[in-house]
């Protein structure tokens, strides 16, 4: 709230009035819009009780919700682990003191930054099916982990990178001047204190890895979303369904966003840098926004 | 690669990807202002239903906002964006519905931009424009907003190419633009490293030169401090 208060001047009388007005304006105004939006579901009937009970039932939880979600958390995990090896393979790959090392690594890291997930899943669940990579069973989490891995992958190379560079650089200068080599001062020195000012990060990341797994709707992986449709149509709740599956999201991203800025301040107290949950890179770069 | 292009209306896709992106980042520019502003006001409860907007849509996948827009909204809430009657009905309800969803989705994040902007403008500044008599409106316009639009072109920018990317997503409710006619060429050809190639160099080809654009301007126009 600091923002806020240096701002704008502590309010006067008609200040107040006037924020009165705008509090009453935008009140009226979101309920306006609430009101609308249940009018129009109660007018198609979908806020009767029948529609929303199998919510509380076991069987929607057993059934449909909590495969939903492990299939969601199994892809993420996956992803999540693989791309923090690419990440830190292509990072590495970026500060080398080799120059073609270098380039070919930043060639890979903006390239799969720069295509979109979906393209990627579609295109490698092509691959898989055609060539019976795997079995088809597998096929479509194969097909999200590939695409997560690839994407995510080049992000966390760049947090890799932003996080060496972020470090003082007389941690560097030490660890040359007592006689590690380049390569021996990147591993032994700057990566594992980047990799702890990376954390926030790479949580902030795993929200992203999380909501892009939804992407595996389009090429049946029966994540969370997928479920709830095939919910939606079993009970005939279709916009029961995608709501509770909104919800769900919600709470499980907004949580790991709640653990990412702890681990920020967290490591700020302990008066180290750390790079921010929602890094927003200047070039070609989307950390935050990335997600679909 | 000759092959599918000519056999195939790869710049259509294109087209149609660079017109869902046209629109939706203008009224993702539009909404997402309109809630920054509500976000930075003195106004708490503006400040709470900015902060509430943003932690929602943040944490939802735009795909569910996608696939909500066509099977809730449109077919079960009878919410429609074009003519019933017009032969091609369906195409563009999911066309506009993509838009509304890609705004709304981005909106959260061109907010954030800005509100990093705000926050980019030292404490001082604004002090010393009320120092020496400035009114609000008066600091606001001649001092604060300068420096936040200019430390808000970089994020800005990341959330445009985003948003580039992202509307591949539209695919998932069938409209023609680049992924969906992939899925397609893969489908009717074969998997081959030219068809992901001829895809995700447009991409490449789109999103390049907003980066470096908006990476020229933020260097540009950065305030040096």
């Amino acid at each position: 709230m600091s923002e806020q208060r240096v701002l704008f001047d502590a309010p006067g009388p008609r200040a107040r009035r006037r924020h009165a007005l705008f509090t009453c304006v935008g009140v009226l105004l979101v309920a306006g819009l609430l009101y609308v939006a249940l009018r129009k579901m109660a007018d198609k009937g979908q806020l009767d009780g029948a529609l929303w009970k199998p919510f509380i039932t076991a069987e929607v939880w057993r059934e449909y919700l909590i495969p939903g979600l492990t299939n969601t958390f199994k892809a993420a995990a996956l992803s999540i682990l693989l791309a923090g090896t690419f990440g830190l393979v292509f990072g590495m790959g970026r500060l080398s003191p080799i120059a073609p090392v270098r380039w070919v690594s930043s060639v890979i890291v903006e390239f799969f930054r720069a295509v979109p997930v979906l393209i990627m899943m579609i295109f490698a669940f092509g691959v898989y099916a055609q060539n019976q990579v795997f079995s088809s069973e597998v096929n479509p989490l194969a097909a999200v982990v590939t695409g997560l891995t690839l994407y995510n992958g080049a992000v966390v190379a760049e947090l890799v990178r932003s996080g060496v560079h972020s470090l003082p650089k007389g941690q560097a200068e030490a660890g040359l001047s007592i006689g590690l080599t380049p390569g021996q001062t990147l591993r032994s020195i700057q990566l594992p204190q980047a990799l702890t000012a990376m954390l926030p990060a790479l949580i902030g990341q795993l929200v992203v890895v999380l909501k892009d797994s939804a992407l595996g709707y389009q090429i049946t992986y029966l994540e969370l979303l997928l479920w709830s449709k095939t919910l939606g149509s079993a009970y005939a709740n279709t916009v029961p369904a995608y709501i509770v599956a909104a919800v769900l999201f919600i709470i499980v991203n907004y949580t790991l966003s709640v653990l990412a800025r702890y681990l920020e301040r967290r490591l700020s107290r302990r008066g180290r840098t750390s790079l921010p949950a929602v890094a927003v890179a200047p070039t070609g770069g989307d950390l935050s926004a990335a997600a679909a | 690669m000759g092959d599918i292009l000519s056999k195939y209306d790869v710049l259509g896709a294109f087209g149609m990807t660079i017109y869902l992106a046209f629109f939706a980042a203008i009224g993702s520019l539009v909404l997402g202002t309109v809630v920054a502003i509500m976000r930075v006001s003195p106004v708490k409860v503006l400040q709470i239903l900015g902060a509430w907007y943003v932690n929602i849509i943040r944490n939802i996948p735009l795909t569910l906002i996608m696939v909500f827009s066509i099977l809730g909204a449109l077919y079960i809430l009878g919410i429609s964006l074009a003519d019933r009657q017009s032969p091609t009905f369906i195409v563009d309800n999911g066309v506009r519905w993509a838009i509304v969803a890609l705004s709304i989705y981005h909106a959260a994040f061109v907010c954030e931009a800005l509100r990093s902007g705000v926050n980019t403008v030292p404490l001082g500044q604004a002090e010393a424009a009320r120092s020496i008599g400035l009114t609000f409106g008066q600091s606001l316009r001649h001092v604060i907003l300068p420096q936040a639009f200019r430390g808000s072109i970089a994020p800005l920018g990341s959330t445009l190419i985003a948003l580039i990317k992202n509307t591949t997503v539209a695919a998932v409710i069938g409209v023609g633009e680049a992924a969906g006619l992939m899925s397609k060429v893969i489908e009717n050809e074969t998997g081959s490293i030219q068809v992901f190639l001829v895809f995700a160099l447009g991409f490449v080809i789109l999103t390049l030169p907003v980066g470096m654009l908006f990476t020229t301007l933020s260097r540009r126009l950065a305030v040096k401090r």
